[in-house]
C-alpha cells in the first residue's frame, strides 16, 4: 500500500460542528428520518461486507487452511522461518530509520511554516504537499532516475544507489515529510509565542525556551505524526519494491511475492493476517495519541503567530530549510520529467505504438484506457456510496461507529486485500476474479474514507436552522436536501470526486495483485516497464510516470482550489 | 538617579511610524503608567524595554548599561503579558518557580519563595494545581506571581487587567496597586484605562500618534491637560473653540472667558501663545450662580438635561450657539426651556494653541 493520503490531520471535520438536532427531540419526524438513515446506509454496509470483510475473513480461513481443529503450530512453523523473521525485522528496522529521518529533517521544516512569513511561502508549501498524493510508483520511477547509475548523484558519490536501503529511506523520506510539516506546522503556527517571550524574559536562554517551553508542548503532536510515518513506512508496498530490488523485502513486498512470484497463497495469508494485526495494534496506538493532541491551550490564529526573519542566522535557517525542501522534493521530480524528455519526444511518442513483444505486452495505450474506464466507474461509485453514509450519518448525527466502521479500510494495506479478493472472489455469485469490476470495487473501497471524510464536514457545517427554515416554507426533506444540503456542499462533493478519481488513477497495491496480465493500468504498466531491460522500457515509464504525476497534480491543485475553508482533512 | 532610560525610541510598523523619538526615564522604584488608545504603540515600546522587538533607533539603559545587544533573558526585565501567557505543561507552583530555576537557585529557596508568591498573591496552596483549570482572576494572580518571583530590576506589565471581566477588575486593581507598593518593583505598566494608569502609577506618560504628548503624576494630567487630544483622551469634552485676545482673556462663542495663566505651572508651549485655539472648561469649573452680571458670568437657555447619577449633562443655548456642558449638580437639575446663570471658574480653565499649520475649521472639528 502507498503510504498515500491515508489519515486525517486533525480529527476536528469528524465532529459535527453544529449539533443536529434530529433523532434527539424523539418527535415522530426525527424517528421517520433516523429510520430513513439506516435505510441509507444499507447499500454502503453491504459492500462493506462483502468487499471489505468477506476478504478479510477468506484470508483468516486460507491461513488456517487445512487444520482439521484449532492448532495453531503449522501456522506459527510457516511464520518462524529465518527468511520471514528477517522480513519482519527489516520491515519495522526500516519503518523506524525512515521515521527518525523523516522527523529530523521536517521538524524545522515545519517550524519555518509555523513561524516565518516570507515570500512564495503560499507556493512553497504547496509544493510540499505535492509529494504526499504521488503514486508510490510515480516516486519509485523518480528515485530510480535520480539513484540510478547515470544520474548526476550517483557519478558523483561513485555509487548506484538503487536497490540500497538508502534508496527506501530516501523515497520515504519525500514522501512522508510533508505529512510531518503539515500536522506539525498546523499545531505550532497555534502555539502561542507569548510563551516563549515569556519564559525568554523570565530568564531563559533561546535552547533552555526550546526544551522547557517548546518542545514539551510540541511533543504530543511530534509523536503522533511519528506514529502516523511509521504506519505509512511499515505497509510501503510500491517504493520498496521497487527501489529495494530483489534484496530488500517488507511485510508487503513479501505477501505480493508469495503470491505472485511462487504462489504459495497459505503463507501470503498468514503473513496478511500478521499484517493486519500489526496495523490494526499501530493504528489504535495512532488513534489514542490523536485524541491527546489538543491540550487546552489559548489557540493563536497563525497571522498573530508568524513573523519576518529578521536576523542573518533566521534567515539562514530559513534558506537551508528551503533548500532541503526543493533538494528532497523538487529534484526527483524534475528530473523525472526531464529524463522523461531524453528522447525528445520518443518516450511519449512510442506509448501510442502497438509494438508487441511478448505474450502479455499489452500497448501503454490501452492501459491509460484501462486506468480511465476503472477510475471514472470508481469516482461514479465511490461518490454515490460516500454520499449515502455522509448523508446517513449527518442526518443521525455523529455516531462513532459508523465514523469507525467506514474508516476501517483506512488501516488496511491494499496488498492484503488484493489478497483478500484473490482467495475469496472465485466462487459464483462472487465470480469476479480477473475482472474491471473487481478492480474498481477494490479502488472504491480504498478511497470512500477519503469521500466520506471530504463529504461529511461540509453537510455538517450547515447550521440546522437552514434545513428548519427550508422546512418552515414547506421544503420536504428531499426539496431541502435538492435546494439547500446539496448545493451548499457541492464543492465537497467535488472534492470527494477528485479525491477517488485520482486514488483510483495511482492505486498499484491491490491493482497489482489483482489485475489480469494483459489488462494492466497505469502504474502496473509503469512497473512492468521499469522492471524490463532496455532503454525505450526505461523511457516509457518514465514518460508514463510524468503523465500520472500531471494528473494527480492537477486532481491535487483541484482539491487544494474547490476544498471549503476550514480545518483540513486528509 | 535615573535606573530606566528610554532614548529616543523610533519603530515603524508596515511603513507607518509606531513610536517617534519616544523618551522616557524612570526613577528605581518608581510605577510609570503608559496610558493610550490601543495602537498608539504602547505594547511595543514595552516589548522593545524587554529586547523581544528591535528598535529602529534610540537606546535603552537601564542602570546606566546600554541594553542594546543584550539578550532578553539577561536584561532582568519581566514581562507580564496581557494573556499572561502561563505554561499550560506546568503546574501553578512550577510556573510560579520558573523564573527562579532559571536563576539556577537551589530548590528549597524555589520552594520557599513560591509560597511567599502565593501567599502575597492569596493564592496559598494553589501550589500543585494545573494552570489550565484556574479562573481568569486566578490566572492573573499566577502571572503577577511568576513575575514578581524572580525579583525583577524592571518589571513591565501589559495590560495587567486587560483580560478580566469589569466586576473582577475592580477588586484586583486595589490588589495590583496594594502589591506592586508592597514589593517596591521598579514597574511600567501598560493600560488604555485611566482609572488604572492613576490607580497604580506615581507618573503617567500619555502616548498618541506615536509620541510622548506629556508626562506627569496623575493629577497633573488630569487638571492641566497638555493638548486637546490628552483632554478628550481623559473624557473632559468642555472644549470650545476661541480666540486669545489677551494675556489673561479668550473670546469664545460663550463671550469673552477670562482666565488665569498665573494658575498654569505646566509650561508647555500651548499655555502660552496667543490667537486661534481652543480653550477647556472643565466640569469642576463650571457653576450655576445666582449672581448678577460680571466676568464669567454667563446666562443660557437648557436645551436638554440629561441626569446621569453622579453629574448631569446640560445642553446650553446661547445665541446661535449649542454647547454641552457637564457638570456636577448637587441640587436639582434645571428643566429643560429654563434660563440659568452660570460662572466659569477662571482658575480652572485651560487654553492650548490651534496649531498654526492646521486648517482654520481644525478647530470645529475637534467638537464633533
Amino acid at each position: 500500500m502507498k503510504p498515500g493520503p491515508t489519515w486525517s490531520y486533525d480529527d476536528a471535520p469528524l465532529k459535527p460542528r453544529f449539533r443536529s438536532q434530529g433523532g434527539k427531540q424523539g418527535s415522530d419526524g426525527a424517528r421517520g428520518r433516523s429510520v430513513a438513515a439506516y435505510a441509507l446506509l444499507v447499500v454502503p454496509f453491504v459492500f462493506l461486507l462483502i468487499f471489505y470483510f468477506y476478504p478479510l475473513v477468506g484470508i483468516a480461513r486460507a491461513s488456517l487452511l487445512g487444520l482439521d481443529h484449532l492448532d495453531l503450530a503449522p501456522l506459527m512453523a510457516r511464520l518462524i522461518s529465518p527468511g520471514i523473521l528477517r522480513v519482519i525485522r527489516f520491515t519495522f528496522w526500516q519503518a523506524l530509520l525512515s521515521t527518525v529521518l523523516t522527523l529530523v529533517l521536517a521538524l524545522p521544516g515545519a517550524y519555518v511554516f509555523a513561524r516565518y512569513r516570507f515570500p512564495g511561502k503560499q507556493m512553497i508549501q504547496a509544493l510540499v504537499t505535492v509529494p504526499f498524493v504521488l503514486p508510490a510508483v510515480v516516486v519509485a520511477a523518480a528515485f530510480n532516475t535520480v539513484l540510478g547509475p547515470t544520474s548526476g548523484l550517483s557519478r558523483w558519490l561513485g555509487v548506484d544507489l538503487r536497490y540500497t536501503l538508502a534508496a527506501i529511506l530516501i523515497a520515504h523520506v519525500f514522501y512522508n515529510y510533508a505529512v510531518v510539516v503539515r500536522m506539525v506546522r498546523g499545531f505550532w503556527s497555534t502555539l502561542d509565542p507569548y510563551l516563549e517571550e515569556a519564559a525568554r524574559t523570565l530568564g531563559a536562554s533561546p535552547w533552555r525556551v526550546f526544551w522547557e517551553i517548546t518542545l514539551p508542548l510540541l511533543l504530543p503532536v511530534v509523536v503522533t505524526a511519528g506514529a502516523l510515518v511509521f504506519i505509512f513506512c511499515f505497509t510501503s508496498f510500491g517504493v520498496v519494491l521497487i527501489l529495494g530490488g530483489p534484496r530488500f523485502a517488507t511485510l508487503e513486498v513479501e505477501i505480493y511475492r508469495q503470491t505472485i512470484n511462487f504462489a504459495n497463497l497459505p503463507l501470503a495469508a498468514a503473513l496478511s493476517l500478521m499484517q493486519i494485526l500489526f496495523t490494526l495494534v499501530m493504528t489504535s496506538v495512532y488513534a489514542r495519541l490523536q485524541r491527546h493532541i489538543s491540550r487546552p491551550l489559548e489557540l493563536k490564529p497563525q497571522w498573530a503567530t508568524e513573523r519576518s526573519p529578521r536576523t542573518p542566522l533566521e534567515i539562514g535557517f530559513l534558506a537551508v530549510n528551503i533548500l532541503v525542501m526543493v533538494v528532497l522534493l523538487a529534484l526527483p521530480l524534475l528530473t523525472l520529467v526531464i529524463r522523461s524528455f531524453g528522447a525528445g519526444l520518443q518516450y511519449y511518442a512510442t506509448l501510442f505504438e502497438d509494438s508487441r513483444q511478448g505474450v502479455f505486452y499489452v500497448p501503454p495505450l490501452a492501459a491509460v484506457g484501462n486506468s480511465l474506464k476503472i477510475a471514472l466507474m470508481t469516482t461514479g461509485l465511490a461518490l454515490a456510496l460516500g454520499l449515502m453514509t455522509s448523508l446517513a450519518t449527518y442526518r443521525r448525527g455523529s455516531s462513532w461507529l459508523i465514523d469507525a466502521l467506514f474508516m476501517l479500510p483506512l488501516g488496511t494495506s491494499a496488498v492484503t486485500l488484493g489478497l483478500g479478493y484473490l482467495l475469496t472472489m472465485d466462487r459464483p455469485p462472487l465470480a469476479l476474479r480477473g475482472t474491471v469490476a473487481l478492480i474498481m470495487f477494490a479502488h472504491t473501497l480504498v478511497a470512500l474514507p477519503f469521500v466520506v471524510r471530504s463529504i461529511l464536514p461540509s453537510l455538517q457545517s450547515i447550521q440546522p436552522n437552514l434545513r428548519e427554515a427550508a422546512a418552515l416554507l414547506g421544503a420536504s426533506p428531499v426539496r431541502v436536501l435538492a435546494e439547500v444540503e446539496l448545493p451548499i456542499a457541492w464543492r465537497a462533493l467535488a472534492v470527494g470526486a477528485v479525491f477517488a478519481f485520482t486514488i483510483s488513477m495511482g492505486e498499484f497495491g491491490a491493482t497489482s495483485m489483482i489485475a489480469r496480465p494483459e489488462m494492466p493500468t497505469i502504474p502496473v504498466a509503469i512497473y512492468r516497464f521499469l522492471s524490463r531491460p532496455g532503454s525505450l522500457n526505461y523511457g516509457q515509464a518514465l514518460a508514463m510516470s510524468t503523465i500520472l504525476m500531471v494528473v494527480c497534480v492537477v486532481g491535487f491543485v483541484a482539491i487544494e482550489r474547490l476544498r471549503p475553508p476550514g480545518p483540513q482533512a486528509f | 538617579m535615573t535606573f530606566l532610560e528610554i532614548d529616543a525610541i523610533c519603530k515603524t510598523y508596515d511603513g507607518a511610524p509606531l513610536l517617534r523619538d519616544v523618551s522616557l526615564s524612570v526613577e528605581r522604584g518608581e510605577i510609570i503608567s503608559l496610558l493610550g488608545a490601543s495602537g498608539s504603540g504602547k505594547t511595543t515600546l514595552l516589548r522593545i524595554i524587554a529586547g523581544l522587538e528591535v528598535s529602529e533607533s534610540g537606546r535603552v539603559l537601564l542602570d546606566g548599561q546600554d541594553m542594546t545587544h543584550i539578550p532578553v533573558h539577561q536584561r532582568g526585565v519581566v514581562l507580564m503579558f496581557q494573556e499572561y501567557a502561563l505554561f499550560p505543561h506546568r503546574t501553578v507552583a512550577e510556573n510560579v518557580g520558573f523564573g527562579l530555576r532559571m536563576q539556577g537557585r537551589p530548590r528549597s529557596e524555589i520552594q520557599a519563595r513560591v509560597s511567599e508568591m502565593l501567599g502575597l498573591v492569596g493564592l496559598a496552596g494553589f501550589d500543585g494545581r494545573s494552570v489550565v483549570q484556574l479562573s481568569g482572576g486566578e490566572r492573573q494572580r499566577v502571572a503577577l506571581a511568576r513575575s514578581l518571583a524572580p525579583e525583577p530590576g524592571l518589571l513591565l506589565l501589559d495590560e495587567p487587567l486587560g483580560s478580566l471581566d469589569r466586576n473582577l477588575r475592580e477588586r484586583l486593581l486595589e490588589d495590583l496597586a496594594l502589591i506592586l507598593r508592597r514589593v517596591g518593583v521598579t514597574a511600567i505598566v501598560v493600560t488604555h484605562d485611566q482609572t488604572e494608569a492613576f490607580s497604580l502609577a506615581d507618573r503617567v506618560a500619555l502616548l498618541h500618534d506615536a509620541r510622548v504628548v506629556q508626562v506627569g503624576a496623575p493629577e497633573t494630567i488630569y487638571r492641566r491637560p497638555a493638548t486637546p487630544w490628552v483632554a478628550r483622551f481623559l473624557g473632559l469634552t468642555n472644549l470650545l473653540p476661541a480666540v486669545r485676545v489677551a494675556r489673561d482673556q479668550v473670546d469664545t462663542a460663550l463671550g469673552s472667558l477670562s482666565l488665569d495663566s498665573a494658575q498654569w505651572t505646566v509650561g508647555t508651549a500651548s499655555t502660552d501663545g496667543y490667537g486661534r485655539g481652543i480653550v477647556l472648561i472643565p466640569p469642576w469649573g463650571i457653576h450655576l450662580t445666582d449672581e448678577g452680571a460680571r466676568a464669567n458670568v454667563f446666562t443660557a437657555t437648557v436645551s436638554r438635561a440629561i441626569f446621569q447619577g453622579r453629574t448631569t449633562e446640560l445642553w446650553l443655548r446661547t445665541g446661535e450657539t449649542t454647547l454641552a456642558l457637564t457638570l456636577e449638580l448637587t441640587d436639582g437639575t434645571p428643566r429643560v426651556g429654563a434660563a440659568v446663570r452660570v460662572w466659569i471658574d477662571p482658575g480652572t480653565l485651560c487654553w492650548f494653541q490651534s496649531d498654526p499649520e492646521a486648517p482654520p475649521d481644525a478647530v470645529t472639528q475637534m467638537r464633533s
